[in-house]
Protein backbone atom coordinates (compact mmCIF):
# COMPACT_ATOMS: atom_id res chain seq x y z
CA UNK A 1 0.00 0.00 0.00
CA UNK A 2 1.44 3.42 -1.00
CA UNK A 3 1.07 6.24 1.17
CA UNK A 4 -0.76 8.30 -1.31
CA UNK A 5 -3.37 4.89 -0.67
CA UNK A 6 -2.71 5.23 3.27
CA UNK A 7 -4.26 9.04 3.06
CA UNK A 8 -7.07 8.43 0.36
CA UNK A 9 -8.14 5.25 2.77
CA UNK A 10 -7.50 7.33 5.90
CA UNK A 11 -9.94 10.27 4.25
CA UNK A 12 -12.72 8.23 3.12
CA UNK A 13 -12.74 6.23 6.51
CA UNK A 14 -12.65 9.56 8.45
CA UNK A 15 -15.56 11.24 6.45
CA UNK A 16 -17.68 8.47 6.37
CA UNK A 17 -17.49 7.82 9.39
CA UNK A 18 -18.05 11.36 10.81
CA UNK A 19 -20.11 12.51 8.06
CA UNK A 20 -17.37 15.26 6.82
CA UNK A 21 -17.77 16.85 3.41
CA UNK A 22 -14.52 15.02 1.51
CA UNK A 23 -13.78 18.92 0.57
CA UNK A 24 -12.83 19.39 4.03
CA UNK A 25 -10.38 16.46 4.37
CA UNK A 26 -6.92 18.40 4.39
CA UNK A 27 -3.96 17.45 6.29
CA UNK A 28 -3.73 21.17 8.22
CA UNK A 29 -7.38 20.70 9.65
CA UNK A 30 -7.25 20.26 13.28
CA UNK A 31 -9.79 17.62 14.64
CA UNK A 32 -11.56 19.26 17.39
CA UNK A 33 -11.34 22.70 15.82
CA UNK A 34 -11.73 22.47 12.43
CA UNK A 35 -13.54 19.02 11.96
CA UNK A 36 -15.76 19.41 14.61
CA UNK A 37 -14.67 16.06 16.35
CA UNK A 38 -14.87 15.59 20.11
CA UNK A 39 -13.59 13.53 22.72
CA UNK A 40 -16.05 10.58 22.06
CA UNK A 41 -15.14 10.95 18.33
CA UNK A 42 -11.67 10.41 18.96
CA UNK A 43 -12.63 6.72 20.95
CA UNK A 44 -14.65 6.07 17.80
CA UNK A 45 -11.80 6.97 15.33
CA UNK A 46 -9.42 4.99 17.01
CA UNK A 47 -11.33 1.99 16.05
CA UNK A 48 -11.66 3.59 12.73
CA UNK A 49 -8.61 3.30 11.68
CA UNK A 50 -8.14 0.07 13.47
CA UNK A 51 -10.81 -1.49 11.03
CA UNK A 52 -9.32 0.13 8.03
CA UNK A 53 -5.60 -0.83 8.84
CA UNK A 54 -6.01 -4.17 10.79
CA UNK A 55 -3.99 -2.88 13.58
CA UNK A 56 -4.51 -1.84 17.40
CA UNK A 57 -3.77 1.47 18.02
CA UNK A 58 -5.66 2.72 21.19
CA UNK A 59 -2.32 1.94 23.84
CA UNK A 60 0.26 3.41 21.69
CA UNK A 61 1.53 7.26 22.71
CA UNK A 62 1.92 8.50 19.57
CA UNK A 63 -2.02 8.88 19.85
CA UNK A 64 -2.06 11.34 22.19
CA UNK A 65 0.12 13.88 19.83
CA UNK A 66 -2.44 13.86 17.37
CA UNK A 67 -3.96 17.26 16.39
CA UNK A 68 -4.19 17.53 12.80
CA UNK A 69 -5.51 15.37 9.91
CA UNK A 70 -1.91 15.55 8.41
CA UNK A 71 -0.96 13.58 12.17
CA UNK A 72 -2.98 10.60 11.28
CA UNK A 73 -1.65 10.25 8.01
CA UNK A 74 1.96 10.31 9.75
CA UNK A 75 0.98 8.26 12.01
CA UNK A 76 -0.48 5.62 10.39
CA UNK A 77 2.21 5.87 7.91
CA UNK A 78 4.76 5.32 10.39
CA UNK A 79 2.35 2.15 11.78
CA UNK A 80 2.32 0.84 8.63
CA UNK A 81 5.62 1.11 8.35
CA UNK A 82 6.56 -0.77 11.45
CA UNK A 83 4.66 -3.56 11.23
CA UNK A 84 5.55 -4.08 7.92
CA UNK A 85 9.23 -4.26 8.63
CA UNK A 86 8.63 -6.68 11.59
CA UNK A 87 9.88 -10.20 10.85
CA UNK A 88 6.90 -12.50 9.57
CA UNK B 1 -49.12 26.12 49.14
CA UNK B 2 -52.03 25.48 46.78
CA UNK B 3 -51.12 23.55 43.89
CA UNK B 4 -51.04 24.42 40.45
CA UNK B 5 -53.01 23.77 37.60
CA UNK B 6 -51.37 21.79 34.40
CA UNK B 7 -51.84 22.21 31.10
CA UNK B 8 -51.11 21.09 27.50
CA UNK B 9 -49.33 23.64 25.43
CA UNK B 10 -47.70 21.23 22.74
CA UNK B 11 -47.64 17.88 21.45
CA UNK B 12 -45.22 15.52 18.64
CA UNK B 13 -46.10 12.36 17.61
CA UNK B 14 -43.84 9.83 15.47
CA UNK B 15 -46.35 6.77 15.33
CA UNK B 16 -46.98 3.80 12.57
CA UNK B 17 -48.59 6.74 10.41
CA UNK B 18 -45.81 8.88 10.33
CA UNK B 19 -44.91 12.18 11.90
CA UNK B 20 -47.24 14.52 13.44
CA UNK B 21 -50.02 14.69 15.53
CA UNK B 22 -52.58 15.92 12.36
CA UNK B 23 -51.22 12.63 10.10
CA UNK B 24 -51.97 10.54 13.28
CA UNK B 25 -55.53 11.82 13.42
CA UNK B 26 -56.21 12.10 9.95
CA UNK B 27 -55.27 7.90 9.46
CA UNK B 28 -57.70 7.33 12.83
CA UNK B 29 -60.25 9.71 11.33
CA UNK B 30 -60.05 7.43 8.29
CA UNK B 31 -59.61 4.38 9.94
CA UNK B 32 -56.67 3.59 8.91
CA UNK B 33 -54.48 0.27 10.26
CA UNK B 34 -50.80 1.45 10.34
CA UNK B 35 -50.22 -2.91 11.01
CA UNK B 36 -48.64 -4.32 8.23
CA UNK B 37 -46.79 -7.88 7.79
CA UNK B 38 -43.15 -7.86 8.95
CA UNK B 39 -41.62 -10.20 6.32
CA UNK B 40 -38.15 -10.57 8.56
CA UNK B 41 -40.38 -12.60 11.44
CA UNK B 42 -40.93 -15.51 9.72
CA UNK B 43 -37.03 -16.25 9.79
CA UNK B 44 -37.13 -16.37 13.68
CA UNK B 45 -37.88 -19.60 15.13
CA UNK B 46 -40.23 -20.07 17.40
CA UNK B 47 -41.91 -16.59 16.58
CA UNK B 48 -45.38 -17.24 16.01
CA UNK B 49 -46.60 -13.39 15.03
CA UNK B 50 -45.78 -12.17 11.57
CA UNK B 51 -46.99 -8.51 12.24
CA UNK B 52 -46.18 -5.26 13.81
CA UNK B 53 -46.88 -1.79 13.23
CA UNK B 54 -43.51 0.39 12.74
CA UNK B 55 -42.65 3.34 11.97
CA UNK B 56 -42.64 4.76 8.61
CA UNK B 57 -40.31 7.00 6.41
CA UNK B 58 -38.00 8.94 9.20
CA UNK B 59 -35.03 10.43 8.13
CA UNK B 60 -32.33 10.31 11.12
CA UNK B 61 -30.41 12.96 9.04
CA UNK B 62 -31.92 16.31 9.98
CA UNK B 63 -30.48 15.40 13.74
CA UNK B 64 -26.56 16.76 13.64
CA UNK B 65 -24.55 13.73 13.48
CA UNK B 66 -23.30 14.85 16.93
CA UNK B 67 -26.69 14.63 18.72
CA UNK B 68 -27.62 11.54 16.42
CA UNK B 69 -24.25 9.64 17.23
CA UNK B 70 -25.91 8.40 20.76
CA UNK B 71 -29.46 7.86 19.83
CA UNK B 72 -30.89 4.94 18.75
CA UNK B 73 -34.34 4.39 16.75
CA UNK B 74 -36.53 5.10 19.85
CA UNK B 75 -34.40 8.29 21.02
CA UNK B 76 -34.57 9.73 16.99
CA UNK B 77 -38.50 9.18 17.64
CA UNK B 78 -38.66 10.88 20.68
CA UNK B 79 -36.05 13.92 19.95
CA UNK B 80 -38.57 14.62 16.72
CA UNK B 81 -41.73 14.18 18.57
CA UNK B 82 -40.60 16.61 21.47
CA UNK B 83 -39.26 19.15 18.98
CA UNK B 84 -42.28 19.49 17.05
CA UNK B 85 -44.49 19.59 20.68
CA UNK B 86 -41.98 22.35 21.42
CA UNK B 87 -42.70 24.10 18.43
CA UNK B 88 -45.89 24.07 18.97
CA UNK B 89 -45.76 25.84 22.64
CA UNK B 90 -44.47 27.75 21.20
CA UNK B 91 -41.37 28.06 23.43
CA UNK B 92 -38.28 30.18 23.23
CA UNK B 93 -34.35 29.13 23.64
CA UNK B 94 -34.60 31.20 26.82
CA UNK B 95 -37.15 29.03 28.22
CA UNK B 96 -35.78 25.97 26.85
CA UNK B 97 -32.39 26.55 28.79
CA UNK B 98 -33.63 28.44 31.61
CA UNK B 99 -33.92 25.74 33.83
CA UNK B 100 -37.33 25.65 34.71
CA UNK B 101 -38.69 22.89 31.82
CA UNK B 102 -37.69 19.42 32.85
CA UNK B 103 -38.13 16.45 30.70
CA UNK B 104 -39.84 13.03 31.76
CA UNK B 105 -39.41 10.53 29.25
CA UNK B 106 -39.45 6.76 29.45
CA UNK B 107 -39.01 3.50 27.12
CA UNK B 108 -39.67 -0.19 28.24
CA UNK B 109 -35.61 -0.57 27.90
CA UNK B 110 -32.69 0.70 26.31
CA UNK B 111 -32.21 0.27 22.93
CA UNK B 112 -32.84 -3.79 22.08
CA UNK B 113 -31.18 -3.15 18.56
CA UNK B 114 -27.75 -2.04 19.60
CA UNK B 115 -28.34 -4.27 22.95
CA UNK B 116 -28.54 -7.17 19.73
CA UNK B 117 -25.37 -5.30 17.94
CA UNK B 118 -23.35 -5.28 20.96
CA UNK B 119 -23.40 -8.84 21.93
CA UNK B 120 -23.15 -10.28 18.60
CA UNK B 121 -20.15 -8.55 18.27
CA UNK B 122 -19.22 -8.79 21.28
CA UNK B 123 -19.83 -12.90 21.10
CA UNK B 124 -18.23 -13.32 18.28
CA UNK B 125 -14.55 -13.45 19.67
CA UNK B 126 -15.19 -12.42 23.44
CA UNK B 127 -13.74 -8.85 22.66
CA UNK B 128 -15.26 -5.33 23.03
CA UNK B 129 -11.67 -3.66 20.75
CA UNK B 130 -15.03 -2.37 18.83
CA UNK B 131 -17.25 -0.91 20.71
CA UNK B 132 -17.89 2.61 19.81
CA UNK B 133 -18.48 5.34 22.20
CA UNK B 134 -22.03 5.48 21.29
CA UNK B 135 -23.27 2.24 22.71
CA UNK B 136 -24.01 3.18 26.57
CA UNK B 137 -26.00 6.09 25.05
CA UNK B 138 -28.08 4.00 23.13
CA UNK B 139 -29.06 1.27 25.91
CA UNK B 140 -28.59 3.31 28.90
CA UNK B 141 -32.35 3.30 30.68
CA UNK B 142 -32.82 7.12 30.33
CA UNK B 143 -31.45 7.59 27.31
CA UNK B 144 -34.59 9.02 24.85
CA UNK B 145 -34.87 11.44 28.10
CA UNK B 146 -30.86 11.87 27.82
CA UNK B 147 -31.08 12.78 24.27
CA UNK B 148 -34.26 14.82 24.21
CA UNK B 149 -32.17 17.37 26.88
CA UNK B 150 -29.07 17.46 24.71
CA UNK B 151 -30.73 17.60 21.10
CA UNK B 152 -33.13 20.66 23.09
CA UNK B 153 -30.71 21.94 25.50
CA UNK B 154 -32.74 21.50 28.16
CA UNK B 155 -31.56 22.53 31.54
CA UNK B 156 -34.16 21.55 34.32
CA UNK B 157 -34.75 18.17 35.62
CA UNK B 158 -34.38 14.74 34.16
CA UNK B 159 -36.90 11.76 35.03
CA UNK B 160 -37.12 8.80 33.38
CA UNK B 161 -39.95 6.25 33.95
CA UNK B 162 -40.08 2.52 33.35
CA UNK B 163 -43.12 1.03 33.62
CA UNK B 164 -43.11 -1.55 30.36
CA UNK B 165 -46.93 -0.57 28.37
CA UNK B 166 -47.51 2.33 31.46
CA UNK B 167 -44.78 4.20 30.49
CA UNK B 168 -45.75 7.11 28.65
CA UNK B 169 -48.77 7.74 31.61
CA UNK B 170 -46.79 7.38 34.17
CA UNK B 171 -44.06 9.82 32.41
CA UNK B 172 -46.95 12.64 32.00
CA UNK B 173 -48.19 11.75 35.38
CA UNK B 174 -45.27 12.68 36.46
CA UNK B 175 -44.40 15.25 35.04
CA UNK B 176 -47.97 17.07 36.17
CA UNK B 177 -47.01 16.63 39.54
CA UNK B 178 -44.00 18.33 39.60
CA UNK B 179 -45.38 21.05 37.78
CA UNK B 180 -48.15 20.77 40.40
CA UNK B 181 -45.96 21.36 43.04
CA UNK B 182 -44.13 24.44 41.98
CA UNK B 183 -40.99 21.85 40.91
CA UNK B 184 -40.62 23.01 37.57
CA UNK B 185 -43.09 25.13 35.20
CA UNK B 186 -43.39 23.34 32.31
CA UNK B 187 -41.82 19.45 31.49
CA UNK B 188 -41.76 17.79 28.59
CA UNK B 189 -43.52 14.65 28.83
CA UNK B 190 -44.08 11.27 27.56
CA UNK B 191 -42.10 7.64 26.15
CA UNK B 192 -40.93 5.90 23.23
CA UNK B 193 -40.09 2.53 21.80
CA UNK B 194 -38.26 0.72 18.86
CA UNK B 195 -39.46 -2.16 17.44
CA UNK B 196 -37.55 -5.33 17.80
CA UNK B 197 -38.47 -9.19 17.70
CA UNK B 198 -37.68 -9.28 21.34
CA UNK B 199 -40.68 -7.40 22.10
CA UNK B 200 -43.30 -9.44 19.73
CA UNK B 201 -41.64 -12.82 21.14
CA UNK B 202 -42.79 -11.16 25.11
CA UNK B 203 -45.98 -11.61 24.23
CA UNK B 204 -46.06 -14.56 21.71
CA UNK B 205 -44.55 -17.09 24.13
CA UNK B 206 -47.44 -15.67 26.68
CA UNK B 207 -49.81 -16.63 24.14
CA UNK B 208 -50.77 -13.21 24.26
CA UNK B 209 -49.25 -11.93 20.76
CA UNK B 210 -51.98 -11.44 17.65
CA UNK B 211 -50.90 -14.71 15.40
CA UNK B 212 -54.39 -15.92 13.27
CA UNK B 213 -54.08 -12.72 11.04
CA UNK B 214 -50.68 -12.83 9.99
CA UNK B 215 -52.13 -12.38 6.50
CA UNK B 216 -54.58 -9.38 6.93
CA UNK B 217 -51.94 -7.80 9.32
CA UNK B 218 -55.00 -4.66 8.89
CA UNK B 219 -57.41 -6.66 10.88
CA UNK B 220 -55.40 -6.92 14.00
CA UNK B 221 -55.47 -6.33 17.30
CA UNK B 222 -58.98 -6.19 17.64
CA UNK B 223 -59.48 -4.71 21.19
CA UNK B 224 -62.99 -5.59 22.58
CA UNK B 225 -63.92 -8.36 19.74
CA UNK B 226 -65.04 -11.36 20.38
CA UNK B 227 -62.22 -12.83 17.99
CA UNK B 228 -59.45 -11.06 19.10
CA UNK B 229 -56.01 -13.28 19.86
CA UNK B 230 -53.57 -10.88 21.32
CA UNK B 231 -50.72 -7.33 20.92
CA UNK B 232 -49.67 -6.44 18.11
CA UNK B 233 -46.30 -4.67 18.63
CA UNK B 234 -45.55 -1.02 17.69
CA UNK B 235 -43.35 1.53 17.73
CA UNK B 236 -43.30 5.63 18.05
CA UNK B 237 -42.83 8.14 20.34
CA UNK B 238 -45.70 10.93 21.63
CA UNK B 239 -44.94 13.74 23.88
CA UNK B 240 -46.52 16.38 25.52
CA UNK B 241 -45.49 19.70 26.27
CA UNK B 242 -47.15 20.72 30.01
CA UNK B 243 -47.19 23.50 31.59
CA UNK B 244 -48.64 25.45 34.54
CA UNK B 245 -51.06 27.43 34.00
CA UNK B 246 -49.73 30.79 34.97
CA UNK B 247 -46.92 29.87 32.73
CA UNK B 248 -48.68 29.32 29.89
CA UNK B 249 -51.09 32.68 30.31
CA UNK B 250 -48.35 34.62 30.89
CA UNK B 251 -46.86 33.73 27.74
CA UNK B 252 -50.05 33.77 26.01
CA UNK B 253 -49.92 29.92 24.65
CA UNK B 254 -52.24 28.40 22.87
CA UNK B 255 -53.53 25.56 25.85
CA UNK B 256 -54.85 22.20 24.31
CA UNK B 257 -56.14 20.87 27.51
CA UNK B 258 -55.84 20.40 31.25
CA UNK B 259 -54.63 17.45 33.12
CA UNK B 260 -57.18 17.51 36.63
CA UNK B 261 -56.05 13.73 37.62
CA UNK B 262 -53.50 11.24 37.68
CA UNK B 263 -53.25 8.35 39.50
CA UNK B 264 -51.05 4.87 39.45
CA UNK B 265 -50.97 1.67 41.26
CA UNK B 266 -49.29 -1.50 41.78
CA UNK B 267 -50.74 -4.70 41.26
CA UNK B 268 -49.29 -7.46 43.40
CA UNK B 269 -51.64 -10.08 42.02
CA UNK B 270 -49.61 -11.33 39.19
CA UNK B 271 -46.89 -9.81 37.28
CA UNK B 272 -48.68 -10.37 34.54
CA UNK B 273 -52.11 -10.75 34.72
CA UNK B 274 -54.37 -7.59 34.76
CA UNK B 275 -56.89 -7.20 37.70
CA UNK B 276 -60.27 -6.19 37.44
CA UNK B 277 -60.66 -4.65 40.69
CA UNK B 278 -57.14 -3.20 41.03
CA UNK B 279 -57.29 -1.14 37.59
CA UNK B 280 -60.97 0.23 38.80
CA UNK B 281 -58.98 1.43 42.07
CA UNK B 282 -56.79 2.93 40.13
CA UNK B 283 -59.79 4.76 37.64
CA UNK B 284 -61.35 5.32 41.22
CA UNK B 285 -58.36 7.43 42.66
CA UNK B 286 -57.51 9.27 39.46
CA UNK B 287 -61.08 10.35 39.73
CA UNK B 288 -60.40 11.56 43.43
CA UNK B 289 -57.59 13.20 42.54
CA UNK B 290 -59.51 15.12 39.96
CA UNK B 291 -61.96 15.81 42.41
CA UNK B 292 -64.74 14.52 40.59
CA UNK B 293 -67.44 11.97 40.67
CA UNK B 294 -67.63 9.33 37.55
CA UNK B 295 -70.24 11.28 36.36
CA UNK B 296 -67.62 13.49 35.63
CA UNK B 297 -66.25 11.88 32.62
CA UNK B 298 -67.65 11.92 28.79
CA UNK B 299 -65.53 9.08 27.59
CA UNK B 300 -62.79 6.62 28.62
CA UNK B 301 -59.79 5.78 25.78
CA UNK B 302 -59.03 2.27 26.96
CA UNK B 303 -55.50 0.60 27.26
CA UNK B 304 -57.59 -2.79 25.62
CA UNK B 305 -54.57 -4.02 23.84
CA UNK B 306 -56.90 -6.74 22.63
CA UNK B 307 -55.53 -9.69 24.58
CA UNK B 308 -58.09 -12.32 25.88
CA UNK B 309 -57.50 -11.25 29.37
CA UNK B 310 -56.35 -7.65 29.63
CA UNK B 311 -59.31 -6.44 27.73
CA UNK B 312 -62.18 -8.15 29.84
CA UNK B 313 -60.38 -7.37 32.98
CA UNK B 314 -60.32 -3.44 32.09
CA UNK B 315 -64.21 -4.04 30.38
CA UNK B 316 -65.29 -4.92 34.20
CA UNK B 317 -63.28 -2.22 35.69
CA UNK B 318 -65.01 0.34 33.69
CA UNK B 319 -68.06 -1.01 34.11
CA UNK B 320 -67.68 -1.33 37.78
CA UNK B 321 -66.76 2.59 38.13
CA UNK B 322 -68.90 4.32 35.34
CA UNK B 323 -72.07 1.85 34.34
CA UNK B 324 -72.74 0.50 30.99
CA UNK B 325 -73.26 4.00 29.62
CA UNK B 326 -69.55 5.26 29.08
CA UNK B 327 -68.28 5.51 26.06
CA UNK B 328 -65.27 3.83 25.66
CA UNK B 329 -62.52 2.95 23.17
CA UNK B 330 -59.32 1.55 22.51
CA UNK B 331 -57.12 3.04 19.61
CA UNK B 332 -54.89 -0.03 19.30
CA UNK B 333 -56.69 -1.55 16.73
CA UNK B 334 -55.57 1.62 14.38
CA UNK B 335 -52.10 1.68 16.14
CA UNK B 336 -50.99 -1.09 17.91
CA UNK B 337 -49.14 -1.33 20.86
CA UNK B 338 -46.22 1.14 20.97
CA UNK B 339 -45.35 0.38 24.02
CA UNK B 340 -44.18 3.24 25.88
CA UNK B 341 -45.10 5.11 23.77
CA UNK B 342 -48.55 4.00 23.60
CA UNK B 343 -49.93 6.19 26.46
CA UNK B 344 -48.74 9.71 25.43
CA UNK B 345 -49.51 8.62 21.86
CA UNK B 346 -52.82 7.82 23.02
CA UNK B 347 -53.42 10.93 25.26
CA UNK B 348 -52.41 13.14 22.30
CA UNK B 349 -55.18 11.65 19.93
CA UNK B 350 -57.66 12.00 23.31
CA UNK B 351 -56.58 15.41 23.61
CA UNK B 352 -57.58 16.05 19.58
CA UNK B 353 -60.65 14.87 20.15
CA UNK B 354 -62.08 16.97 22.81
CA UNK B 355 -60.59 19.38 20.66
CA UNK B 356 -62.08 18.66 17.27
CA UNK B 357 -65.37 17.12 18.86
CA UNK B 358 -65.58 13.67 17.73
CA UNK B 359 -65.16 10.02 19.11
CA UNK B 360 -62.96 7.52 17.70
CA UNK B 361 -64.12 3.89 17.57
CA UNK B 362 -62.22 0.78 18.01
CA UNK B 363 -60.76 -0.29 15.09
CA UNK B 364 -61.47 -4.21 13.85
CA UNK B 365 -64.54 -3.90 16.61
CA UNK B 366 -67.19 -6.36 14.37
CA UNK B 367 -68.47 -8.42 17.31
CA UNK B 368 -68.21 -7.60 20.79
CA UNK B 369 -66.95 -9.65 23.21
CA UNK B 370 -69.66 -10.84 25.77
CA UNK B 371 -67.46 -10.63 28.11
CA UNK B 372 -66.04 -7.17 27.24
CA UNK B 373 -70.23 -5.91 26.78
CA UNK B 374 -70.36 -3.91 29.80
CA UNK B 375 -69.62 -0.78 28.37
CA UNK B 376 -70.90 1.75 25.61
CA UNK B 377 -68.57 0.41 23.17
CA UNK B 378 -67.68 3.49 20.60
CA UNK B 379 -68.50 1.93 17.01
CA UNK B 380 -68.00 4.60 14.57
CA UNK B 381 -66.69 8.18 14.46
CA UNK B 382 -68.81 10.10 16.09
CA UNK B 383 -69.40 13.82 16.14
CA UNK B 384 -69.69 14.91 19.66
CA UNK B 385 -68.42 17.48 22.20
CA UNK B 386 -66.77 15.60 25.14
CA UNK B 387 -65.12 17.70 27.94
CA UNK B 388 -63.35 15.16 30.18
CA UNK B 389 -61.48 11.77 28.95
CA UNK B 390 -59.78 9.12 31.43
CA UNK B 391 -57.30 7.62 29.53
CA UNK B 392 -55.98 4.09 31.07
CA UNK B 393 -52.10 2.23 30.07
CA UNK B 394 -52.06 -0.82 32.38
CA UNK B 395 -48.44 -2.56 32.36
CA UNK B 396 -46.94 -6.25 32.52
CA UNK B 397 -45.00 -5.64 35.58
CA UNK B 398 -48.34 -4.78 37.36
CA UNK B 399 -48.44 -1.14 36.80
CA UNK B 400 -51.81 0.80 36.25
CA UNK B 401 -52.19 4.60 35.68
CA UNK B 402 -55.27 6.11 34.92
CA UNK B 403 -55.28 9.72 34.00
CA UNK B 404 -57.84 12.86 33.56
CA UNK B 405 -57.12 15.32 30.57
CA UNK B 406 -60.16 18.04 30.45
CA UNK B 407 -60.88 21.18 28.16
CA UNK B 408 -59.65 23.81 28.92
CA UNK B 409 -61.60 26.66 30.70
CA UNK B 410 -60.39 29.30 33.17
Amino acid sequence: MTNEEIIERIDRSIAEEFEIDPEEMKPEKTLFQDLGLDSLDIVDLVIVLETAFRFKIREEEGIRKIRTLGDIHAFVILKKNELESLPR
Amino acid sequence: MPLKRVVITGMGALSPFGRGIDTMMDALLRGESGVRILPGLADIRGIRTRVAALVPGIDAGEIPRKYRRSMSAMSVFAALAAGDAIAQAGLSGDLVRGGRLGVSIGSTIGSPNTTQAFFDDFRSDNSVERMKSGVFFHIMNHSCAANVVHMLGITGRTVAPSAACSTGSLAVGYGAEMISAGKQDMMVCGGADEFHPLTAATFDIMNAASTRFNDSPASTPRPFDRDRDGVVCAEGSGILVLEALDSALRRNAEILAEITGFASTSDPESIANPNAGNIAHCMRQALQDAGIGAEGIDYVNAHATGTELGDIAESEAIHSVFGNRISTSSLKGNLGHAMAASGALEMAASVEMIRREFLLPTHNLANVDPLCASVAHVREVTRRRIDTVMKNNFALGGVNSSLIIRRFRQ
